[in-house]
């Protein structure tokens, strides 16, 4: 049967709307701090200064998709840190080990709060603010108040190092040619991937994206992309920060769009007693997305730890309010059941280009509390209103 | 011939064009006890929810006449000033609170402006629980403590602390045993002689006949008829001849080629619990069967026990202290998930699709394989998008979901294309045994039709189907066999020929108050 229905569509605008609003916010302060803010040092620092955010607002973006949130992970992350360091400064435990470690503490706070969440009813703001104030006390108690530190090289390089660069001379400075090469991948693996997708689309008879809309897209996205990998080879070529935080935002971005599990997780925040009777084990979902959310934490702890070559009991302390905002920012919905890991990413670099364009202009840290708040509220109201228009 | 108190004349009120009341008339007289009766769906509570304000004025068409003046109610505070105060049938007070304070919820007693007054709150509510006969309990006592029956006589002292002229009640006794009934029945003739004017809805025509002194029966959203007591013919047939009395048109779909099988599913001796009082029996020993390409309805009123058994029987959904045995083409199987049901190849779609039926913020596609997902459509955890999509695109043509494409948003679906995305999610799990939960509330008439066709076209390929419905014409036109269900045990079984609205109503009437209540 043939159908006379029109094969494109118009592209989805909301879902990039936050990307677009952060190339605004980077242009704004780009003028404000007469270029200083796109220099190779600062690119490459906005990826330092942020990637135990973006790794928080995976786990935590889990957790916003079941309707609640986690407190805890700011506690994790520093009891995480100060076993880690602790462990390899004092005992001289081998890094990978003590690592090891850090994480597997981070599974057992997860699983701790996990059981009572998910087996207990107990709602997830109460358990994860026990499990704040605990994880807090414990690390202050494990560190006696004091900071562990210096880190070896080889347990801070993961915070602070960089993969091998081949460099060459360009104008005044030099070039990363293994910063250009991932340009490059990257650059084709999107248009590849952006042609399969209209290659399935055209075979099964699906819409497509009004192509010009789609080329304008893709150019941008590629601008980006370029801007990005030139100014980080410009300075000292790729962070292993960036390694990390790429595997993990490919990992999750992967699982909750293509498996089951991602799957359930969404239809259990968007409707948990519709889930219920389709046969999914609702409270299954809500343990393992804590206890990955505890994993995730004790990975953001030791990455934070290594930047900044120690571990004290103040660190982290009220980032989860960091990464519940990425994730609102970024499109989640505070109801559950919508929201996306590569939202949820930008949402983290809204709030990590503010922090260091406000500090870069001189404004001080109080006030830019005040207008973190504001662009969090003013996300959200615009996703809330532009809904209800739809709706 | 006594005084009018209350005249609704020429009321029509439609809902995105659908009439739910068609130009209704009901006139009552000062003190008496006037019954509203009619088919699910015919429109009393509609038009209860126009007297009330609850639709505020200027939504419908028609006027209010309330004690000689034209009223325009604009919210439910305005009927209340007038002295209209209506009990809906969910009970409105606030668990935690207490007795006290519930009767005065929303109306409280206060001294200087917005402090309570808690020597007046007990006082007077001391005074309004009198009228229900509950003056000794413990005002002070959180209103949960109280059982279920009490809780209603709660709402009714929280009524007449209003100073209520004309008391609206619907459904009153729905979730009271038969003694908490005759109780409340009681309290309303004793409320009568305090000269309140009461308006009753109720299916349980036995107490209608009791106590009701004239009875206005309304069907498909008209006034038929309005009888009186010592004028007209009083009795429970000459109602139930009102209420069903119209002529069947061709609105379902004849079932032909579909012979009838082998037992696909049996039921044995089935009992529940309800969730929270675990003394109180829901289900009392059920016994059904059904076979291959059969249609079996299960018949009844609203809170019969319906679909608490389609629901404890779903992967232990509902109640507790579930007892029974369930067997799939001879063999028992265990039930106790949802899981376990599906992989035994049950399916289960809710009355309330909104609510247990789809996640109203995700697209077609998404809802339809949402319970087929871990069977049929992933390779391991990874998800199979391309056969999702070729399946839900073929399934929407299937059952003819009208929307843009399978990536539309569900929530901005029209009722009937809800219900066959519904439809098809269950369908997916490629079930030998389809248990439908008032497949066809609330949509228009050409979805229905399409809806039966679906159910037809299911039983011809051998599937077994269970058709809840609280539509007796709905049993009647697609069922093969269809059991009555009643005050949660199986009041009767009909043959395709035995079935009419009559038989259905008397397999009713006949157990009611037969059970041993406790």
């Amino acid at each position: 049967m043939e159908e006379n229905k029109k094969k494109y569509v118009n592209l989805d605008l909301k879902s990039l709307g936050m990307i677009v609003a952060l190339v605004i916010i980077f242009i704004i302060f780009f003028v404000l701090t007469k270029g200083s803010n796109a220099t190779p040092t600062n690119i490459n620092n906005l990826i330092m200064q942020n990637g135990y955010i973006i790794i928080l607002a995976t786990g935590m973006l889990l957790c916003v998709l079941t309707g609640y949130i986690d407190l805890g992970v700011g506690s994790v992350v520093a009891l995480g840190a100060a076993c880690a360091a602790k462990l390899v400064v004092e005992q001289g435990w081998a890094v990978p080990l003590a690592w090891l470690v850090a994480i597997g503490i981070g599974l057992a706070v997860g699983v701790f709060a996990g059981f009572f969440i998910a087996y207990l009813d107990i709602p997830p703001f109460v358990v994860t603010l026990a499990t704040m104030l605990m994880g807090r006390g414990l690390t202050y108690t494990l560190l006696k108040s004091l900071t562990v530190g210096p880190l070896p090289q080889n347990y801070a390089f993961i915070g602070t190092g960089f993969l091998p660069t081949i460099k060459i001379t360009m104008g005044e400075g030099t070039l990363d040619l293994v910063c250009v090469a991932v340009a490059i991948i990257v650059s084709i693996g999107l248009i590849v991937t952006e042609m399969k997708n209209i290659r399935t689309n055209n075979k099964y008879g699906f819409a497509n994206i009004v192509p010009w809309q789609t080329a304008v897209k893709d150019i941008v996205i590629l601008v980006i992309v370029w801007f990005f990998f030139i100014r980080l080879g410009q300075y000292n070529g790729i962070p292993i920060q960036l390694i990390v935080l790429g595997v993990i935002v490919a990992i999750y971005q992967f699982v909750t769009s293509k498996t089951v599990a991602g799957r359930q997780i969404y239809a259990m925040g968007g409707n948990a007693k519709a889930a219920r009777l389709s046969g999914i084990n609702t409270k299954k979902v809500f343990f393992w997305v804590y206890v990955n959310m505890g994993v995730l934490a004790s990975i953001a702890g030791i990455v934070l730890s290594a930047r900044q070559g120690g571990a004290n009991p103040k660190m982290g302390d009220g980032i989860e309010m960091d990464a519940i905002a990425s994730c609102y920012i970024g499109g989640a919905a505070a109801a559950g059941g919508v929201g996306t890991v590569i939202g949820a990413v930008v949402g983290a670099l809204v709030m990590g280009v503010l922090n260091n364009g406000m500090s870069m202009c001189g404004m001080s840290t109080d006030l830019q509390k005040v207008v973190k708040g504001a662009v969090l509220l003013g996300a959200v109201v615009l996703d809330v209103t532009t809904k209800k228009k739809k709706g | 011939m006594s005084e009018i108190i209350l005249e609704m004349s020429h009321i029509t009120k439609a809902f995105s064009g659908v009439k739910a009341l068609d130009d209704v008339n009901l006139k009552v007289e000062k003190g008496e006890i006037h019954a509203l009766c009619g088919e699910n769906g015919a429109g009393k509570s509609t038009l209860m929810n126009v007297l009330s304000g609850v639709y505020p004025f200027g939504t419908y068409e028609g006027d209010i006449i309330y004690k000689g003046e034209t009223c325009k109610f604009h919210r439910i505070k305005d009927s209340e000033e007038k002295g209209i105060v209506i009990i809906h049938q969910e009970l409105a007070l606030s668990p935690y609170l207490s007795i006290a304070e519930n009767v005065f919820m929303g109306n409280e007693r206060t001294s200087m402006k917005g402090v309570i007054d808690w020597t007046e709150t007990r006082g007077r509510a001391k005074e309004a629980l009198a009228h229900v006969g509950l003056e000794n309990e413990n005002l002070n006592a959180p209103v949960n403590t109280l059982g279920v029956g009490k809780q209603q006589l709660i709402e009714i002292a929280k009524a007449m602390a209003k100073n209520v002229d004309l008391l609206i009640l619907d459904e009153p006794t729905a979730a009271l045993n038969d003694e908490e009934s005759q109780q409340l029945l009681d309290i309303m003739l004793d409320l009568k002689k305090k000269g309140v004017t009461c308006i009753i809805i109720s299916h349980k025509l036995n107490e209608i006949e009791r106590v009701a002194d004239s009875i206005t029966i309304i069907r498909d959203g008209k006034t038929i008829e309005t009888l009186r007591k010592g004028i007209d013919e009083w009795s429970e047939d000459r109602i139930i001849k009102g209420m069903v009395g119209r002529e069947m048109s061709n609105r379902y779909p004849v079932r032909d080629n579909c012979p009838i099988g082998e037992v696909v599913m049996e039921v044995k001796n089935w009992s529940c619990y309800h969730p929270e009082i675990s003394d109180m029996q829901i289900l009392k020993d059920i016994n059904i069967k059904v076979r291959a390409g059969e249609v079996v309805g299960l018949a009844g009123l609203m809170g019969a026990g319906r679909t608490e058994f389609a629901m404890s029987l779903f992967g232990h959904s509902y109640g507790q202290k579930i007892s029974g045995e369930v067997y799939m083409h001879g063999k028992q199987i265990s039930t106790k998930t949802v899981k376990d049901a599906i992989d035994n190849k049950i399916a289960y779609t809710s009355e309330d699709r909104k609510t247990y039926g789809l996640v109203l913020i995700n697209d077609i596609k998404t809802n339809m394989t949402m319970a087929a997902l871990r069977g049929y459509y992933a390779n391991g955890q990874i998800v199979d998008e391309r056969k999702e999509n070729l399946d839900a695109e073929e399934y929407k043509k299937k059952i003819n979901v009208k929307a843009t494409s399978i990536h539309q948003t569900v929530g901005s679906l029209s009722g009937g294309n809800q219900q066959k995305v519904v439809l098809a999610k269950w369908m997916m799990t490629q079930p030998d045994v389809l248990i439908l939960d008032e497949p066809t509330r609330g949509i228009d008439v050409g979805a229905k039709y399409e809806i039966y066709c679906a159910i037809n076209d299911m039983a011809r390929a051998g599937k077994a189907i269970i058709v809840i419905s609280s539509e007796m014409q709905e049993i009647i036109g697609t069922c093969d066999r269809a059991y009555v269900i009643n005050e949660g045990r199986i009041a009767g079984e009909l043959t395709k020929e035995e079935l009419s609205q009559e038989s259905i109503m008397k397999c009713i009437m006949d157990s009611n108050g037969k059970g041993d209540n406790k």
